[in-house]
């Protein structure tokens, strides 16, 4: 526990100091990456914890994304309170999904989310009057509802969306944290790792599914909305499949199950396209290669984990029969 | 008045069928890996979409189409079979879920594969059918539909006799229904895993090359048409091979119709009419039409 919250501690202040050494160019994208890291908190919740695969999670970051800007654009809200709003309306919408989503099997349960992070661009365009279609919604000159941290402590735009989007990121780890140690984390874990067996153990199968899909929604959510505001626009396109195959990827490389891994995650999201162009003779201003690496880490990591999951608890039950 | 309109539902039938058969032919691919493996493949599409490619190379290399064509398919065979005994047999054993995302991470490198050789842009792909119409009774059918309904019943013919009439058939069911006992008669199963992969990229080749003509070849060409696939392999029942036909057949003609005349669908929402068929069938009926129902020891 103490190693953890050193763990926390450290992890905040890195953070803090981070806008004052780095470029403007580097504050704002290391913003998206938190918005990532949030929606990745919220992938492992429900695939790392409570086993339930979702191949939709952009469509989640949509609908939050979706509530900032309408509030914003239509309705004169300013950004900070769209944000629970839009956690609020993800997570209504999450637990509604994870109510049927209780009657398919893993892998149906992987097809269907897929289904709907392919057909949600064409849904946004074609309900045009509320989500202003393929053109989107742009959240452009609205200086009293955005940036209204420029000039404040000195902070430039940038900084101010950074430090808004990572202190928003701090409070969701904090809560996730504490959800996955209490009794819900518990419970999500025992139907996991055996659904028989934790309802022998009168674990409400059914209920804990159900919240986990609705508190992974609102975590989505909050970081659509949160990637709405820092970008300010959102269009049926800046949500492809391929940004909820991404997260995944991004929780996979942060360790399925263990939070602490997902800011790994969404490092990797933003900065991959930077880690390929270092390879010489590849081009990234095309989107192909890095589209390629993306999968091939995913690839790779899906042979190397089982082996080396494999060696780490041989290494530890030598360890164990040692100490007897 | 009705004679014009029953010429238009008959044009809008026969390319429904033109677009199921593409919709067939992957879906059997889906199949044929999920009946042996139990593993849904996502990375079919994308595969489907590089067999396409390189067919275009070979004729853009001045090949005839046919020779380019079988060309594509033996090549399609021997990928799917390396693929197979490279990536997806080292972690079989290992728990579905993670065969699953690791076709994920397929489905993301080969579409990022194409999009490095050939670029992004969408490429005009002369198929073997002309576009042009031939009139049979008063109703104007486009060769291309129906050249393409052709070559799909082709293929689901010579896949339907090569897994019921031949000792390999029988080999490939096997293994498919009873890993453990199959190896005990002497059956190589890991083999016929390998070929079920290689068969179903081929078929997946026939579909992504007939289909590109249509939808003009670029690197997400088959992203929407897997999802068709999917449709048509969940409305069939995801084991049953003649589902698959029977379920993208009649998923293509529905969907044109349902495009045709629900003008509040039209073609804006026909993914999403597949994506309501496919929670439709998953949450009301799960084996589909055809499937038969997975006992489970609980």
């Amino acid at each position: 526990m103490r190693v953890k919250l050193s763990a926390f501690a450290l992890g905040a202040l890195v953070l803090v100091v981070l806008p004052f050494v780095l470029t403007d160019f580097r504050t704002v994208q290391l913003a998206t990456v938190g918005a990532y890291f949030i929606a990745i908190l919220g992938l492992d919740v429900l695939t790392g914890h409570s086993g339930q695969i979702s191949l939709g999670h952009g469509a989640f970051m949509a609908v939050g994304a979706y509530t900032t800007a309408i509030l914003m654009a239509n309705h004169g809200v300013r950004d900070l309170w769209t944000i629970p709003i839009a956690a609020g309306v993800a997570g209504v919408i999450g637990l509604l999904a994870g109510v049927p989503a209780l009657r398919l099997s893993g892998l149906y349960l992987a097809l269907a989310t897929f289904g709907i992070a392919v057909v949600l661009p064409t849904i946004l365009k074609k309900f045009d009057h509320f989500t202003g279609g393929s053109t989107g919604i742009t959240l452009f000159g609205k200086p009293t509802q955005t940036g209204h941290g420029v000039g404040v402590w000195g902070l430039t735009n940038n900084q101010w969306l950074y430090a808004l989007t990572w202190t928003v990121g701090g409070v969701v780890f904090l809560i996730a944290w504490w959800l996955l140690d209490s009794r819900f984390g518990r419970s999500l874990r025992a139907i996991r790792d055996s659904e028989l067996a934790a309802v022998a153990s009168g674990v409400n199968r059914a209920k804990y599914k159900v919240l986990a899909f609705g508190v992974s929604a609102a975590f989505a959510g909050v970081a659509g909305a949160l990637l709405a505001i820092n970008v300010a626009y959102v269009a049926p396109d800046t949500f492809p499949i391929q940004l909820s195959l991404y997260l995944l990827v991004g929780a996979v490389v942060g360790f399925f199950g263990s939070i602490w891994g997902a800011v790994f995650g969404a490092l990797l999201i933003q900065f991959l396209p930077d880690i390929v162009g270092l390879i010489p003779h590849v081009d990234t201003k095309q989107a192909g290669p890095t589209t390629l690496f993306f999968g091939l880490v995913l690839v790779v990591l899906m042979l190397v984990l089982p082996i080396v999951l494999r060696a780490a608890s041989k290494l530890a039950n030598r360890s164990y029969f040692g100490a007897q | 008045m009705i004679v014009a309109a029953f010429s238009d539902f008959m044009q809008q039938v026969v390319s429904g069928l033109a677009s199921g058969g593409i919709y067939a032919l992957l879906a059997l691919a889906l199949v044929i890996i999920h009946r042996s493996t139990g593993v849904i493949n996502f990375a079919q599409g994308e595969m489907a979409t590089l067999s396409a490619f390189v067919c275009w190379t070979l004729v853009d290399h001045g090949w005839a189409f046919w020779p380019a064509f079988a060309a594509t398919l033996a090549l399609s065979f021997a990928g799917g079979v390396t693929l197979q005994a490279v990536v997806i047999r080292p972690i079989q054993a290992g728990p579905l879920l993670g065969i699953v995302i690791l076709t994920i991470g397929l489905l993301i490198a080969f579409n990022g594969l194409d999009t490095w050789i050939w670029g992004g842009a969408a490429k005009q792909f002369q198929g073997p059918f002309s576009t042009a119409p031939i009139r049979v009774g008063g109703v104007a059918f486009s060769k291309q539909d129906l050249g393409v309904i052709a070559v799909a019943l082709v293929a689901v013919v010579l896949m339907w006799l090569l897994f019921s009439k031949t000792r390999l058939g029988l080999g490939l069911r096997a293994a498919a229904v009873n890993p453990v006992e199959s190896r005990l008669v002497g059956i190589r199963v890991a083999a016929m895993l390998a070929l079920g992969w290689g068969l179903a990229a081929m078929l997946g080749a026939v579909a992504g090359v007939m289909a590109a003509p249509s939808l003009f070849l670029e690197p997400n060409m088959m992203q929407t048409v897997l999802l068709y696939a999917f449709a048509a392999a969940v409305l069939g029942g995801m084991d049953s091979p003649i589902g698959a036909v029977v379920g993208g057949l009649l998923l293509g003609v529905l969907l044109n119709l349902v495009g045709t005349y629900v003008h509040w669908i039209g073609g804006e929402l026909r993914l999403a009419t597949a994506l309501a068929v496919i929670l439709g069938v998953l949450l009301i009926r799960p084996s589909g039409l055809f499937g038969r129902a997975a006992l489970r020891r609980a």
